[in-house]
């Protein structure tokens, strides 16, 4: 029996399916993709068996991490040099135009306002040292958080409140941010939590 | 006279120029299409975050006890979040001088929600009948919305759980006590400051 012959092929493999694939692939992550946040403090979310999704845009984030320390996010340029001009006004605190810039791109924040100047001033890798996560005062004697979310009510009056707390962050710590936002008439908000199957029982 | 260069390029390769190959070498720009691709995906979130939605009374009407409509004893259910995530609740209120009984019990399927569960039989039935009526053929969501607040209004025995957080519970307690409240149906729950008279009662069982 003749053997059968395999035809020896030594052109290079055409690579250019295997582009398009490649590229196709590229562009969809890129249209599809939402950056992740930076966040000045890990945060582990409990879970539930709620499905609603958080909205990607008008959103304060209120993170709380395991210590009970406040950090402040608000997304929308224009809404943060608002939101730092007001509160200049209220701490009697000037922010030139660079800081204001500088503020309106950077992620959560946790500094008190007569550090703030500082903050903004430094380079943006050393604001991500843990030294510098301090957390917005939140106490009765000096609640600089309520005014930051106050200020960024009277801002942008169709930002929700989500509040991000750490699984082990004791009850006081939440429940001082709940009522700092009781007191400023924040009533409707929402606890971001990861997903949990819902179990039979 | 200057001599003029003679072209001597064409001598030896007459005719047809060398054709050249039209095959370029993609692989590199396949390299570069995964390693962007890469980068896309790890940089991305894919997950978005759940939430829950609670709404708290605004302080600033904030009303008496006296004032407040008065709870049904035989419908109110205290639940009580205490350290080392332990729980704790009773039924009713004092009667006649003699305190309620504060039971122990967990955050697990077998602990607080067995028993709201029992409590709140008739309503997870309905909502139990809703979802899978909901699951089979497609309602629309404000319909089932809609029915899902039907059910939860027309009720007049489930309990109405009073959620009290002592300074020992972390913030995962709480929210496990607001998604059970989700999973029993527990149509009113409210969260309230504690009250000494509710640490005495899980004084003994604490340790």
């Amino acid at each position: 029996m003749p053997k059968v012959k395999v035809k020896r092929n030594n052109r290079p493999l055409d690579m250019a399916p295997m582009t398009d694939v490649a590229f196709l692939l590229l562009t969809f992550f890129m249209l599809t993709s939402n950056f992740t946040q930076k966040q000045p403090v890990k945060v582990d979310t409990p879970t539930s068996i709620s499905e609603i999704k958080i909205p990607e845009t008008n959103v304060m984030m209120i993170l709380v991490d395991k210590s009970g320390k406040v950090f402040f996010n608000v997304d929308g340029q224009q809404t943060r040099m608002d939101v730092l001009k007001k509160m200049g006004a209220t701490y009697k605190i000037n922010f030139s135009d660079k800081e204001l810039k500088e503020f309106a791109v950077m992620g959560s924040f946790g500094v008190p306002m007569n550090q703030m100047k500082t903050f903004l001033n430094m380079n943006p890798e050393d604001r991500d040292r843990s030294e510098n996560a301090l957390g917005i005062p939140c106490d009765s004697t000096d609640n600089q958080f309520k005014n930051w979310v106050s200020a960024t009510r009277s801002v942008n009056t169709k930002a929700i409140i989500a509040i991000k707390g750490d699984r082990a962050s004791t009850y006081p710590a939440i429940k001082k941010v709940m009522s700092s936002l009781q007191d400023i008439n924040e009533n409707r908000y929402n606890l971001v939590t990861g997903l949990e199957k819902e179990s039979d029982f | 006279m200057a001599d003029v260069q003679q072209d001597h390029g064409d001598e030896g390769k007459k005719g047809k120029p060398k054709k050249q190959s039209t095959h370029i070498d993609f692989t590199p720009m396949v390299d570069l299409g995964f390693l962007l691709i890469t980068f896309f995906m790890l940089a991305t979130t894919l997950v978005k975050p759940q939430t829950m939605e609670i709404v708290l009374p605004p302080s600033k009407d904030k009303i008496d006890i006296k004032d407040q409509p008065p709870v049904k004893a035989s419908r109110a259910v205290t639940v009580i979040l205490g350290k080392d995530n332990k729980l704790f609740y009773y039924e009713g209120g004092p009667v006649g001088g003699a305190d309620p009984k504060a039971i122990l019990s967990d955050y697990s399927p077998k602990g607080i929600r067995k028993y709201l569960i029992g409590r709140n039989i008739s309503v997870v039935t309905k909502m139990r009948e809703l979802k899978a009526k909901n699951a089979a053929k497609k309602m629309k969501p404000e319909d089932f919305e809609n029915s899902k607040i039907e059910i939860l209004k027309a009720d007049r025995v489930s309990p109405i759980v009073i959620i009290k957080a002592t300074n020992g519970a972390n913030y995962r307690n709480l929210v496990d006590i607001l998604d059970e409240m989700a999973i029993c149906s527990i149509g009113s729950y409210s969260i309230v400051d504690i009250t000494p008279y509710d640490l005495g009662l899980i004084k003994n069982l604490n340790n």
